[in-house]
């Protein structure tokens, strides 16, 4: 029994010696990993001079995998880059441009991906990756609760959003609550502060922009959802699971990803099925933007095979390829033409991403990003816990405008290195 | 001239110590006077020689002096706490009267020996405000609900707990085997003196676990100044950096952003206040023992 998967190897090792056949290292993360083989045995079939081997990296461990890759020289030929981090391995100088590639290219064709998902490719100009498959945040929320309430449809701006959340919270009393926004995740406060469309960097991400009167409003709505208690003061190894919690009706709102979609078809009763529903992210004034999140496919600067990568990458570019994607991990597409298909057009809680999708944007392109959003949590959880109805309006906005200061001062520490290597380069 | 093949004969130890030990520190130790960060990873005219800088940022880094509070805070209230645990469980599993010795023995070493991330998902739900039995407990006792993991004021407390029940095993296993070594005709002469069970303690039994002690009582500040798996799997830190440990603040520098030079110069000054805990624990040791 033994014997065979070593016989399986050993051809593996042959397949390199024999001339006709490149074999091409593919690094992709998590689900994504264990289920993209089985898109690869058409590939390979299509393409007999060409074997893919896929490795399969657990996302915890994956960036630090990349980068001891990136120093002991043992990059892959291509890999599946969550898309926050493609901006700190383009530094780094580990990725090939694509721009060339795409602009011969049939196949994948910039036009056709959502534009804020397909920005986040490119670093000062220059093309690092396609997009794979998107992933955004937006509204879950309990059609019947919202009802009760009195709401008919769920809210589009932040004005009716509050109203909504204000009167669920009256009908619900002390111990439930309208909106979950856990304390120890940053993306529902970047959503929110994304959609000003001010940026959260200046001075070509030199600095923190976070005293912009657009993030500072974000901040108060944020902090004001605290103020009045409308979100539990909780983190999420707290609250633990989420989905059944909003099927108790413990909160009525919650901001996540599409992978929920699924979480709640599996976990909630049949009887509960139609009490939830998804809807775009609600904006200052009217639909808002929400962050472009996903992965994207890169290849490698010291890859030699960078001709049979790009071959693979358009292969899974393909509208019909992304579709069995889909159908095989429940990933979002990045580009319009595969939502056109009647899987999408029939499935409801979907058709609020495909809508909230036109509206994504791009989180700033610099390295010490993921490392600033951190602080940015950290600042803006501490005023959440500062908070309560007893607050008056003046403290409350003396408390949103000092954690905004703060945020500033951490970011622009962080970005200190960034500044003096910037300077340096432009001195040369 | 028996010098020489000695030398011959300790040298592949030594050379592995010197590779895997002395290099790497010695490089560490460079590595904390520069700022090695993730562009020095791209190109090494990225990295800049600061000298003390990062030791000076250091200091000046609100989070370092709340992590080291914490920590602190872990091994002044965690270390006696689990001490006194394992040195009760071993007198207990000692005790003549004692049935099934064997049994409890395992039982209350089992904790040392199962997973931290498998047994803290049990001790999640053990803590959880609405549903953990905790405080399911202590409403019997007319207490209010703690949220122990969400307040910043119970989250220490609450990791203390958790550590003294995942460690006093092993502590316990030494105690019990310092317990098995004092003669039995020391009791029989205190007991012939007229000594009860508490005098027995006091003059028998601790004085001659008094080296075991010192040995048990080092080992566990070491290990608790080391702090880290706990608030990893438990609560990551938080909440509002409430169990963010000094090791948990070299494990983001280092690992999580790729501050090298930074996170060396954590772990230097994390190894001299250990250091300085375990200088000061044998020159009090040294004091008392001296007749």
């Amino acid at each position: 029994m033994m014997r065979v998967p070593a016989v399986a190897a050993l051809a593996a090792l042959c397949a390199c010696n024999d001339p006709g056949t490149t074999t091409l290292q593919f690094w992709a993360m998590g689900r994504e990993g264990e289920l993209v083989p089985q898109l690869i045995a058409e590939f390979e079939r299509d393409h007999p001079g060409i074997r893919v081997d896929v490795q399969q990296l657990p996302w915890t461990s994956a960036h630090e995998k990349l980068l001891t890759a990136f120093v002991g020289d043992a990059t892959p030929d291509l890999a599946q880059l969550g898309n926050t981090w493609l901006p700190e391995l383009a530094t780094l100088g580990a990725l090939a441009p694509l721009d060339a590639q795409v602009a011969a290219s049939p196949i994948v064709r910039p036009a056709d991906y959502f534009a804020g998902i397909w920005e986040t490719n490119e670093v000062n100009g220059t093309l690092y990756g396609v997009p794979w498959y998107v992933d955004t945040r937006l509204l879950f929320y309990r059609r019947d609760l919202l009802a009760e309430a009195g709401f008919a449809a769920p809210p589009d701006s932040w004005p009716r959003w509050l109203d909504a959340m204000r009167a669920i919270k009256t009908r619900v009393g002390a111990d439930r609550y309208a909106i979950l926004l856990p304390l120890d995740e940053f993306e529902q406060l970047l959503a929110l502060g994304l959609q000003s469309g001010e940026p959260l960097l200046r001075d070509g991400g030199r600095r923190g922009n976070f005293r912009s009167a657009g993030f500072r409003s974000a901040l108060a709505f944020y902090i004001g959802i605290f103020a009045e208690q409308l979100a539990p003061v909780a983190t999420q190894t707290q609250v633990s699971n989420p989905w059944d919690e909003l099927g108790r009706g413990y909160f009525s709102f919650f901001l996540h990803g599409p992978w929920s979609i699924e979480e709640f078809s599996r976990r909630l009763p049949a009887s509960q099925q139609t009490t939830w529903a998804t809807a775009p992210l609600p904006g200052p004034t009217g639909p808002g933007a929400s962050i472009a999140g996903g992965s994207s496919l890169v290849v490698f600067r010291r890859s030699p095979r960078a001709r049979e990568a790009w071959t693979l990458i358009e292969y899974l570019s393909r509208p019909e390829v992304q579709r069995r994607f889909y159908a095989l991990t429940n990933n979002l597409p990045p580009r319009r033409t595969s939502w056109e298909d009647p899987r999408f057009a029939h499935d409801e809680h979907v058709q609020a991403f495909r809508d909230q999708l036109e509206r994504v944007r791009r989180t700033p392109p610099v390295p010490e990003w993921e490392r600033i959003a951190t602080e940015m949590r950290l600042v803006s959880e501490r005023a959440a816990r500062r908070v309560s109805p007893a607050t008056s309006a003046a403290e409350r906005s003396a408390i949103v405008d000092a954690a905004a200061a703060e945020i500033d001062a951490r970011a622009d520490q962080i970005l200190e290195k960034r500044r003096w290597i910037l300077a340096r380069q432009g001195a040369r | 001239l028996t010098v020489r093949p000695a030398w011959g004969f300790v040298s592949p130890a030594l050379i592995a110590v010197a590779v895997f030990f002395l290099v790497p520190v010695i490089a560490a130790l460079a590595l904390s006077f520069t700022d090695f960060d993730i562009y020095g990873v791209a190109d090494r005219d990225n990295v800049r020689f600061i000298g003390v800088d990062n030791y000076r940022r250091l200091f000046e880094t609100p989070v370092f002096w709340t992590a080291l509070a914490n920590t602190t805070f872990f091994v002044v209230v965690g270390a006696p706490l689990s001490i006194a645990v394992s040195l009760g469980a071993a007198l207990l599993v000692n005790a003549q009267l004692a049935r099934l010795r064997g049994v409890f023995r395992t039982a209350l070493f089992a904790p040392v020996v199962t997973t931290v991330v498998a047994v803290a998902v049990i001790w999640r739900y053990i803590f959880h405000t609405r549903y953990g039995f905790l405080n399911h407990a202590l409403g019997w006792l007319g207490i209010d609900p703690v949220d122990w993991l969400g307040d910043p004021r119970w989250a220490m407390p609450a990791m203390i707990v958790f550590a003294v029940w995942k460690n006093f095993g092993t502590n316990m296993i030494i105690f019990l085997a310092g317990l098995q070594s004092i003669p039995g005709d020391l009791y029989e002469a205190a007991r012939i003196d007229g000594a009860h069970r508490t005098q027995q303690f006091r003059f028998v039994t601790l004085p001659a676990l008094a080296p075991t002690m010192l040995l048990v009582t080092i080992l566990t500040m070491v290990g608790y100044f080391q702090l880290f798996a706990e608030p990893y799997v438990m609560t990551r830190g938080g909440p509002a950096q409430s169990t963010t440990s000094v090791l948990y603040f070299m494990f983001e520098e280092g690992f999580k952003w790729w501050n090298l030079g930074f996170a060396s110069a954590v772990a230097f000054v994390l190894f001299a206040i250990m250091l300085a805990g375990t200088v000061l624990q044998l020159a009090l040791a040294r004091r008392w023992s001296r007749p």
